[in-house]
């Protein structure tokens, strides 16, 4: 029941009395920006959050070995030991819920490891198998990542880092299938990796040269040694069950005391995703609470505004009064009023908002920062106005009430 | 048109009540020109404003057009005084953000009357009030006579059976007095049942009929002998 008549004289109304409206549209158009602003910093916090962990399996543990810490079965206390390539097939047999297994070796990055003709650098060197691929996944810009057949024949291949590249190759020079130096020994260039994660296991992975495992373990004489094995749990399976049977296991496999706190060290990924689901959880309903309280700081502002309105604005009404309004005529109008102008600010502070916001997403587009991409779903914003049609609404009640009480005999009484 | 009988209507406030009307009985006919005249607190107002259905009375009957106006709904009231009843203030009460047309075309707005409509039939009522040129002026740039004629207009523009006005020419200097009510005087010859509230024995003197009223009473009704002036004095 849209009435253009009464639109207009609301209208009217409005713009014959600016100040008086701009006033009481600020308050709403100051909160629903700062709640647009708020919201989209938020969320762009949140990308920032997500962006560092991007391509990393939610559903992974880390583990690696360290000495002793209690003495079992005559061994001393103080033991250093290392996980062997029989503890996988032990893994695999005992803990079911294994999805991927991905044990890895270094070897440090010594001064000048790596080399091509002319060219040097110091890298980390990791031995890796394919299923590592598979739980951090690496975006390649050459070539391909180590396979099943590069383990089964030991092959002397190697997928190196995005910087590794650009030091030892010319700029636009394709590497792939030619060789470099790996302290000594000569690997054949399969793949060039750029990492998407900010996390990186035995150093940056954009400064590493990643050998198939078993490749490694035998051109370093490193026997059967594991330093470290990433795991996934099956869908479904909570990481972190997996995570203790894995300890239970490897522990009864290489005779540590089932309570030995240090000898097996893990962090599981899980914990680290719900920190930063709470964490971004606890942000946005943070700035809801803010933004909405700022929003609804602005209702009382315009409902005391037009409240005071109310009352300057008796005769005038008491006038309309006399003139045959009904009483529901004037609740309508000043009703109307309210949501008229707190709509308007409301949807000036969103475009104002939204716009500061794209604009701080252009100045951080190429950020690499905590904050990225800033700005608003199309539900928010949508549902902002929703809020904001109530608030009007509910701004708008107790002055219309006011105005309803007025009776025209007292609003037109001669001074 | 008008019938009161025995209209009680007593004003409590915390401490202490006035009784303002004490049996008033009255009877106006259609067309009548009539002035009512008494000192201040005698209860003229508030004669008016049961006239004009802005106030409810406590006891009796008030039959307009033969309709019994009693413990009238808000919406009711409104609906009756948009049809039947035109106002004039002494102070205008024009609405101070509005221009002269849409102060007078705001009663067919409450008729919800088309506004392209409504605007071209108050333009020809401000036509009449010789104020065409005025049309889109705000009342704070008019004189007290024009914003008078204004208000006239805006009373008249929905056609009412009775034109109320309350002190009309109480803020006027008297050169415009004479033009106001000379104006009413025109409109009355129209039609138009017209009752005024003064206290200036000039304005009574330009009407039929001359009620006094004295601490709530009607005290004398009188029939102008003078009736029709050509000035006043």
């Amino acid at each position: 029941m849209f009435d253009l008549d009464k639109f207009q004289e609301i209208w009217i109304t409005i713009t014959h009395n600016k100040s008086r409206s701009v006033m009481t549209a600020f308050g709403i158009f100051w909160g629903m920006f700062m709640l647009v602003v708020m919201v989209g910093a938020g969320v762009a916090l949140e990308r920032g959050i997500t962006s560092q962990i991007e391509g990393f399996a939610t559903n992974s543990c880390f583990i690696w070995t360290d000495r002793t810490s209690l003495p079992y079965k005559g061994f001393r206390k103080g033991r250093q030991w290392n996980m062997e390539n029989k503890d996988l097939q032990i893994l695999k047999s005992t803990v079911p819920e294994i999805q991927y297994m991905a044990p890895m070796i270094f070897a440090g990055n010594t001064n000048n490891n790596v080399t091509r003709n002319d060219k040097a650098g110091s890298y980390h060197i990791k031995g890796n198998l394919p299923a590592y691929n598979l739980i951090d996944n690496q975006k390649l810009i050459f070539g391909r990542y180590i396979n099943d057949v590069d383990i089964a024949e030991k092959r002397k291949v190697c997928v190196i880092g995005e910087r590794v590249y650009e030091v030892l190759f010319p700029h636009g020079e394709n590497p792939i299938g030619k060789s470099i130096q790996v302290k000594g020994i000569y690997f054949q260039v399969i793949g060039v990796t750029r990492s998407n994660a900010n996390i990186n296991i035995g150093g940056d992975s954009m400064e590493s040269v990643i050998l198939p495992f078993s490749t490694m373990q035998q051109v370093f004489n490193m026997g059967n040694s594991i330093h470290f094995m990433a795991i996934t749990a099956q869908p479904g399976v909570k990481v972190s069950e997996v995570e203790k049977k894995v300890y239970a296991a490897l522990k009864t496999a290489n005779n540590i005391s089932p309570d030995d706190p240090t000898a097996v060290g893990g962090m599981n990924m899980e914990d680290q995703f719900t920190m930063f689901l709470y964490l971004g959880i606890g942000i946005s309903s943070l700035i809801w609470i803010v933004g909405l309280g700022t929003l609804f700081a602005g209702a009382v502002g315009v409902s005391n505004i037009m409240l005071v309105t109310v009352r300057e604005r008796t005769r005038e009404i008491g006038i309309r009064r006399a003139l045959g309004a009904t009483p529901r005529v004037i609740v309508s109008q000043i009703l109307t009023e309210s949501i008229v102008l707190t709509l308007m600010a409301g949807t000036a502070g969103l475009m104002f908002g939204v716009s500061v916001l794209s604009l701080a997403g252009k100045l951080l587009e190429n950020s690499t920062g905590i904050i990225k991409d800033p700005q608003i779903g199309f539900g928010v914003g949508l549902g902002a106005l929703l809020i904001l049609l109530i608030i009007g609404t509910l701004a708008g009640f107790i002055p219309a009430n006011r105005a309803m009480k007025i009776k025209p005999i007292e609003a037109i009484r001669e001074e | 048109m008008i019938k009161l009988s025995d209209i009680n209507k007593t004003y409590y406030t915390e401490a202490t009540s006035l009784h303002v009307l004490k049996g008033v009985d009255l009877l106006i006919e259609s067309g009548d020109y009539v002035s009512i005249m008494g000192a201040s607190g005698s209860g003229k107002s508030t004669l008016l404003n049961i006239l004009g259905m802005l106030d409810n009375y406590d006891t009796g009957d008030y039959y307009l057009n033969n309709i019994l106006i009693k413990n009238l709904s808000e919406r009711q009231a409104a609906k009756y005084r948009n049809e039947m009843i035109g106002f004039v203030f002494q102070s205008f009460n024009l609405i101070n953000f509005k221009n002269a047309l849409e102060n007078v075309a705001l009663p067919l707005y409450y008729r919800k009357i088309s506004r392209k409509k409504r605007n071209i039939i108050a333009m020809e009522y401000l036509d009449k009030m010789g104020l065409k040129d005025w049309a889109y002026h705000l009342p704070s740039e008019m004189s007290g006579g024009q914003k008078q004629r204004v208000a006239i207009a805006r009373a008249i523009i929905s056609e009412p059976k009775i034109l109320l006005a309350d002190e009309p020419t109480g803020a006027l200097d008297s050169k415009t007095t004479e033009e106001v009510m000379q104006l009413l005087t025109d409109l009355n010859k129209g039609g138009i049942t017209t009752i005024i509230v003064t206290h200036e024995k000039s304005v009574a003197d330009a009407t039929k009929k001359v009620i006094h009223i004295k601490d709530g009473m009607i005290e004398s009704i009188e029939s102008n002998h003078n009736y029709p002036l050509t000035t006043i004095h």
